[in-house]
């Protein structure tokens, strides 16, 4: 019982952090581009919303909004030191991270906001819908339903709106420059500006999710961004393991959101079976280390045995 | 339509690897002009083509093309007047995606690009017309990734989006040179048949004496940063390979040997 309990729980911790996968996707995968200011960007998100909401009273949805906007503005920081300033690609996003670390313990005037007793998204949708009691389900049960609920339709939104955005004249264009700078430059695009656009819509994604997840878990912390990209990571490969082939694009953003999901559940496996919670970030990396590092074992492996082949 | 005055191009100045290449090139081009340029290596022309090109500037001088100034112009600005085929043929092509949505992201060569969606169903069916030319059946496989295609096929797919929306000058970079000799000779017809088709201006850079002579209304030579020879008409259909050596001879000395220039 206690197992089913904890994936429930996974479940709907995997489609709240849906999103930052799917950010960290558009750098990693789509741009070609490790952009390491997504630790700082989901901080940012969470705590703007937490301080909208507990210090200024704002409506939990529309705090939603600006923590995206922000995220936007520290991806376009980020893009302006790479391709204005020449920054390398990584350091230019360790840079966004370091100052947004600051800039999130000014926003929130201490290392975290607590959004106990405070009206979230989540309440407010929970607060809609009749009793638990009267439902026959536990108010935790409830509560996870609507996490859960909330969580798939920001997810599929967000998917929807990537799968459109990437398919324009001008989404083509970011892919394209992922791909081939010379050759899309060639064609008369302004790569530069392509990579800031990428990043701008990643990072206001993640910042999104990191909203998200505040008000879902009832606090914004200052730390809460660290490992994010390699949490967003093993979302990404473990969707990429599972489905080889997606017969379509749409179908690769949703098996983003399957491994997002299958992370947190394959999380909560270990910590059921016993690993200290501290071991956590480590598990995560070695995973995500294995997961990236499979395409090259495999050509080893061929390598091998076309040698063998050869001496047979 | 092309003028190129005085240009003067040093890379690394002031460092031991210090490389004039560039030492006062002029070179003019008329309208239809298809002009093969070769010359040993360092000579500068890639670096001259580069320039045209807008991957880097010049020191100092001028490229004006159809009375335009674009010595200065962004290289993604002027993209909109040239079409380009590099040596590398992965280079003119993105390998990830489909070979529809490269021909689209050509076809959009020059013009805004918004929110509309990146490849329209009438499009597919001029992309089908033109693939057909080419004859190698890529008009079936409009979905495949071109990473998939071999380099002959890639640098057969560069050609027709140099040319899917007209440039004003086409420029061919060796295009033909990491191809077998076999695919390089098809991939050259190719190249010809489209300059003509669409009366196209395009300037060729070629290792291969036989090729430069054989393609093209016009031949130059360059030698260290400077044309050195420039036969056009007539006394250049009746041009030979040995001409050719014995010009470049004359103007380089015993340094030919070593050079990978071809002779045949």
């Amino acid at each position: 019982m206690n197992i089913i309990m904890a994936m429930f729980g996974a479940v709907s911790q995997g489609l709240t952090w849906a999103i930052l996968a799917l950010g960290v996707y558009l750098t990693f995968r789509v741009l070609n581009f490790a952009d390491m200011s997504c630790e700082g960007s989901f901080a940012l998100g969470g705590s703007i919303s937490a301080v909208l909401i507990v210090k200024l009273g704002w409506n939990p949805f529309l705090t939603v909004i600006i923590a995206t906007l922000a995220g936007m503005i520290a991806g376009f920081i980020t893009g302006v030191l790479h391709t204005k300033l020449k920054i390398p690609a990584i350091l230019s996003g360790i840079l966004t991270m370091i100052g947004l670390y600051s800039i999130n313990l000014r926003i929130m005037g201490q290392a975290n906001t607590p959004l106990i007793g405070q009206r979230t998204m989540f309440s407010i949708v929970k607060d809609l819908l009749p009793e638990a009691s009267a439902l026959g389900m536990m108010d935790s049960t409830l509560q996870t339903w609507v996490t859960m609920g909330i969580g798939l339709v920001f997810t599929v939104v967000v998917i929807a709106l990537i799968y459109w955005y990437l398919g324009t004249e001008i989404g083509c264009c970011i892919r394209a420059t992922g791909n081939n700078e010379v050759m899309v430059r060639a064609q008369g695009v302004n790569t530069d500006s392509m990579k800031i656009l990428g990043l701008v819509i990643s990072n206001g994604l993640i910042a999104l999710s990191g909203a998200i997840v505040t008000q879902s878990q009832g606090y914004a912390d200052v730390k809460m961004g660290v490992g994010a990209i390699v949490i967003g990571l093993a979302s990404i490969v473990i969707g990429e393991v599972l489905f080889l082939r997606p017969w379509n694009f749409a179908f690769r953003l949703f098996s983003i959101m399957i491994g997002s999901i299958i992370y947190r559940m394959i999380i909560a496996v270990v910590l059921q079976m016993g690993l200290n919670t501290d071991d956590l970030k480590l598990f995560t990396a070695i995973v995500v280390a294995f997961a990236l590092s499979i395409p090259q074992l495999k050509k080893n492996r061929m390598t091998v045995r076309k040698g063998g082949n050869f001496n047979a | 339509m092309l003028k190129i005055t005085d240009l003067y191009k040093t890379f690394n100045p002031n460092t031991v690897n210090e490389k004039l290449v560039l030492k006062g090139l002029n070179l003019e081009l008329k309208d239809g002009d298809f002009v093969t340029v070769i010359g040993g290596n360092g000579a500068g022309k890639s670096t001259m083509l580069n320039m045209i090109a807008g991957v880097y500037f010049p020191d100092q001088g001028s490229i004006v093309l159809d009375g335009e100034d674009i010595t200065y112009l962004p290289e993604y600005k002027r993209a909109k007047y040239l079409g380009r085929v590099f040596q590398d043929p992965m280079m003119g092509t993105a390998s990830n995606m489909e070979i529809q949505e490269n021909l689209a992201l050509a076809y959009r060569r020059g013009k805004k690009r918004g929110l509309s969606w990146g490849i329209t169903k009438e499009e597919k069916e001029l992309y089908v017309e033109k693939l057909k030319v080419l004859d190698l059946g890529l008009e079936t496989r409009l979905t495949s990734k071109v990473g998939l295609l071999s380099g002959g096929q890639r640098q057969a797919l560069t050609l027709l989006m140099a040319a899917l929306r007209k440039p004003k000058l086409l420029l061919l970079d060796e295009h033909t040179a990491a191809l077998d000799p076999k695919t390089a000779d098809k991939v050259l017809e190719l190249s010809e048949q489209i300059i003509r088709d669409n009366a196209l201006t395009a300037l060729m850079i070629t290792h291969n004496m036989k090729n430069a002579i054989q393609y093209g209304n016009r031949l130059i030579m360059m030698y260290e940063g400077r044309v050195v020879y420039d036969v056009s008409g007539e006394e250049k259909r009746n041009l030979k390979v040995k001409d050719l050596l014995e010009k470049f001879q004359s103007v380089s000395g015993a340094e030919f040997a070593n050079d990978r220039m071809m002779l045949s």
